[in-house]
């Protein structure tokens, strides 16, 4: 029975990607039709991945026995590459967050997306041309971006994207998907093309969009390479079919030659290949640098792409993926290991960048990056389940925050509007006023409560408050894991790392919700639409009451709730794939290290941010205390430079180098042979064309002009000269006649 | 005393030649429709001493030769008129200068 509803998932993706087309072939010019085409749609995806999930949550055999249907889509020899999708419990619960996130999110979008203030400065200068300056008015007398309909399009595309990944049963089709997603990443986050800064060094929206794009990039190459030995070595691309038990031995057996890490077996030069596709796509040390820039684009877009979806998509292929991870043929298994040292040095590496920015997006993109950091440690260190729940997580949690941010930017650009409205230009006209920065805030509780609410319940949950929120559960899970493990070195990095979650995130919570105003902007700044505020509610339940599905048996103060739904379900999956899962027992040290690094973390930012907000101009208290390390972090290290000099700089001169080639030495053989036909051209013309054939040609005329010029004279006109003609040529004639007969 | 034949030829020959040399080298025009009349005259005597030797009793030598003689006072009578027609166009009966057949 089930098996029938199990079908459905092959719709799933289908809804966004039509009203992708519908958008983009028939109602570009329509704003609203668009955009109500683009919510039907995602709509209809969300109700139709709830429908899976949910019978797969209460058909629990989909767990150990999963629904795989695929149909033969290219043959390649003797193998065929197939197109199918899969159901088991990941897939369930993937379904499940994407559904509702991205639901909310392009209902959120659609109050978002009104008229870009960047875009009346560019109307004002009148430098477009016509046709555009038109659309441009007309936008904003609707009170739209006037790319509205194409942003719809184009996130409906990226819906298509994250829910075929989710649902697909092989690499190809997981690939074909993750790079559609890849493509919607760049179109969306350089979506303001036209947006420049009065700074150079500022990165704009187009570059931002070059730079994701070719970042993940460096990892889609290393994966689709990962791919192909797999493929090579298994002749199999279909994750059932890898994974099983004769596959995986063959897999850890092979071994292959390499000229410093010596002999290895293939599993794990796949695994570390297809990481460094996570690596890339989840922004984790040393791809992380596109991440902060993609916050160029518009907020919706960041939850959507950097919180949400994208970025969890490097984590749910290292998911699905880890049956060839965990082969252990040593007991000791680099490609874990390989894992585990990435995700916890990005985790701290990232929470130390983000206790100094200042603007509000980039703290939560660097949490982003950390958080994901957290989730590779959990794998590293074999804590499967508890990396699947962290992502469900920190999906509704990050999402819910990014949107929140964003309506506390809309709010604050309309105060800004307002207060150039009502009189004071001061000199502030020309000055540019980023709506992002947090020291432009302050006092945002009073004006925008709704807002300001869900987003300190969003940061609690980031920060792991103790119990109430889904953030304690998810991290505490892991936390837990790496001390039963004995990873002493994970357990108290991940702590340094949370309390460091806790205190910048509410570092920001603090500068932007509390105290006073410190500018007029934020002193005018106003509650937003609806369709802003009621994802945000949404999303804050999720927040709060998901986590209560996690709560592990051992805590049995909490009865029934302990009957930690999640864990059974997935661990009985984990069993499947020959992954060790068992309920921990209650583990004092770390729960109690989890709840006094997330209260601390809090305490400390209240201490120097709450007791006494700072006012306007005042300057943040770390630069002093800090002093040179806070350059250090507030400049993330100095890696976009590194990168610069190491490979941006080397590319541009060898590109350069290649013209200079083309130009000169190509364009030189290319010329000389032009050249040399043209001289061959000319001789021929000379000495053929001109000496030979004109001669004969005049030669004959010359002739018969010189033979008339002589018969002529024949012609005297004088009768006696014909007639003394004649007298000769009778005695002659006569004079034959004689001589012959 | 009977003179023979061939006298009466060398002489018809003898002025036929003469007449055509005017023909050819005079350069009055006149002067050559009288070297004509000489040729025809010299081919009259031809006619003439063919019939008194050869066939004395048939008339037709005598009557040719009259035809002959009519011819010849008939397009006497024209080529004079031809000359003094040119002449009152031309101006001249110089017969170097008419050369209309030049061209």
């Amino acid at each position: 029975m089930s098996e029938t509803f199990f079908n459905l998932a092959w719709l799933i993706p289908l809804p966004t990607l039509i009203a992708f087309f519908l958008i983009i072939l028939f109602t570009n010019q329509k704003k609203r039709l668009s955009s109500n085409i683009a919510l039907a749609g995602v709509f209809t995806a969300w109700l139709l991945s709830w429908t899976v999930a949910f019978i797969a949550f209460f058909g629990a055999e989909v767990v150990v026995h999963p629904f795989d249907v695929s149909v033969p889509w290219i043959p390649t020899g003797t193998t065929m590459l197939s197109m199918g999708v899969m159901v088991d419990g990941v897939t369930a619960l993937m379904l499940f967050m994407v559904g509702i996130v991205l639901s909310m999110i392009f209902l959120y979008s659609t109050g978002y997306m009104s008229f870009p203030g960047f875009v009346e400065d560019i109307l004002k200068r009148g430098s477009l041309p016509e046709e555009e300056q038109k659309l441009g008015e007309k936008a904003k007398k609707e009170g739209l971006d006037p790319l509205y309909s194409r942003f719809f399009a184009y996130i409906s595309l990226f819906a298509t994207g994250m829910l075929g990944l989710v649902v697909a049963d092989n690499l190809l089709m997981l690939f074909i998907f993750w790079e559609i997603m890849g493509l919607c990443s760049y179109l969306l986050i350089g979506f303001w093309y036209n947006k420049k800064y009065p700074n150079p060094d500022q990165i704009t929206p187009s570059q931002a969009g070059l730079k994701a794009f070719l970042t993940t990039r460096v990892g889609d190459v290393l994966l689709m390479t990962g791919m192909i030995f797999l493929f090579i070595l298994t002749g199999e691309l279909n994750f059932q079919a890898i994974f099983n038990p004769e596959t995986l031995h063959h897999l850890s057996e092979a071994t292959v030659t390499l000229p410093i890490a010596g002999t290895v077996s293939w599993a794990v030069v796949i695994s570390i290949l297809i990481f460094w596709g996570a690596i890339g796509k989840s922004a984790q040390f040393p791809l992380h640098v596109w991440l902060p820039d993609a916050m160029e684009g518009p907020t919706p877009v960041s939850a959507l792409i950097h919180a949400a979806t994208m970025v969890s998509a490097g984590v749910y292929l290292i998911i699905r993926m880890w049956p060839v991870f965990a082969i252990t043929d040593h007991g000791h298994n680099p490609a874990v290991t390989f894992v585990a040292i990435i995700g916890t040095f990005t985790a701290i590496f990232a929470a130390t960048i983000a206790v100094a920015q200042n603007d509000i997006k980039k703290v939560l993109a660097y949490s982003t990056i950390s958080q994901l950091g957290f989730m590779f440690a959990a794998l590293g260190i074999g804590a499967w389940v508890a990396a699947i729940f962290h992502l469900i997580m920190h999906a509704f949690f990050k999402g819910l925050l990014f949107l929140g941010s964003g309506s506390v930017i809309h709010g604050v650009e309309h105060g800004h509007h307002h207060a150039h409205e009502h009189g004071d230009h001061g000199s502030h006209e020309d000055e540019y006023f980023d709506p992002q920065d947090m020291m432009n805030m302050g006092g945002l509780l009073k004006r925008m409560p709704k807002t300001g609410w869900t987003f300190i319940i969003g940061a609690a949950a980031l920060s792991g408050f103790p119990l109430i929120t889904a953030g304690f559960w998810s991290k505490d899970e892991i936390l837990a894991d790496a001390w039963y493990t004995n990873n002493q070195v994970v357990f108290w990095t991940l702590a340094i790392a949370a309390l460091l979650t806790a205190f910048y995130t509410f570092r920001a919570v603090f500068l932007t919700f509390f105290g006073k105003p410190r500018t007029e902007a934020a002193e005018y700044a106003s509650e937003n639409v609806s369709s802003m505020t009621i994802p945000l509610m949404v999303l804050a339940f999720f927040a709060v009451v998901l986590g209560w599905i996690g709560i592990p048996d051992s805590w049995t103060a909490f009865g029934p709730a302990a009957a930690n739904p999640v864990g059974d379900y997935l661990g009985e999956m984990a069993e499947t794939y020959h992954l060790h899962y068992e309920a921990l027992p209650f583990l004092p040290i770390p729960v109690l290290v989890s709840v006094s690094v997330a209260l601390g973390g809090i305490f400390i930012a209240w201490l120097i941010y709450g007791r006494k907000p700072l006012q306007a101009g005042q300057p943040d208290p770390l630069v002093r205390w800090l002093g040179p390390v806070y350059t250090l972090l507030k400049n993330k290290y100095y890696f976009d430079e590194l990168y610069n000099l190491i490979a941006v700089r080397p590319t541009l001169w060898f590109a350069r180098a290649d013209y200079w080639f083309d130009r000169n030495i190509i364009d030189m053989i290319v010329n000389t042979v032009g050249r040399f036909g043209r001289w061959v051209a000319n001789f021929t013309r000379k000495a053929i064309d001109e000496w030979l054939i004109d001669g004969a040609v005049n030669g004959t005329g010359l002739v018969a002009n010189a033979t008339g010029s002589v018969l002529r004279l024949f012609q005297t006109g004088q009768i006696q000269q014909y007639l003394l003609v004649m007298l000769l040529t009778v005695l002659i004639l006569v004079g034959m006649a004689e001589i012959i007969f | 005393m009977v003179v023979p034949l061939s006298w009466y030829l060398f002489l018809a020959a003898a002025l036929f030649g003469i007449g055509f040399f005017g023909v050819l080298a005079r350069r009055n025009a006149v002067a050559v429709l009288m070297g004509v009349e000489l040729m025809l005259n010299a081919v009259n005597i031809n006619i003439l001493a063919f019939w008194r030797y050869v066939r004395p009793d048939d008339p037709t030598g005598q009557i040719f030769s009259i035809f002959v003689l009519t011819v010849a006072a008939a397009e006497a009578a024209v080529g004079l008129a031809l000359i003094i027609s040119i002449y009152r166009t031309r101006n001249t009966i110089n017969v170097d200068e008419i050369d209309l057949l030049k061209h």
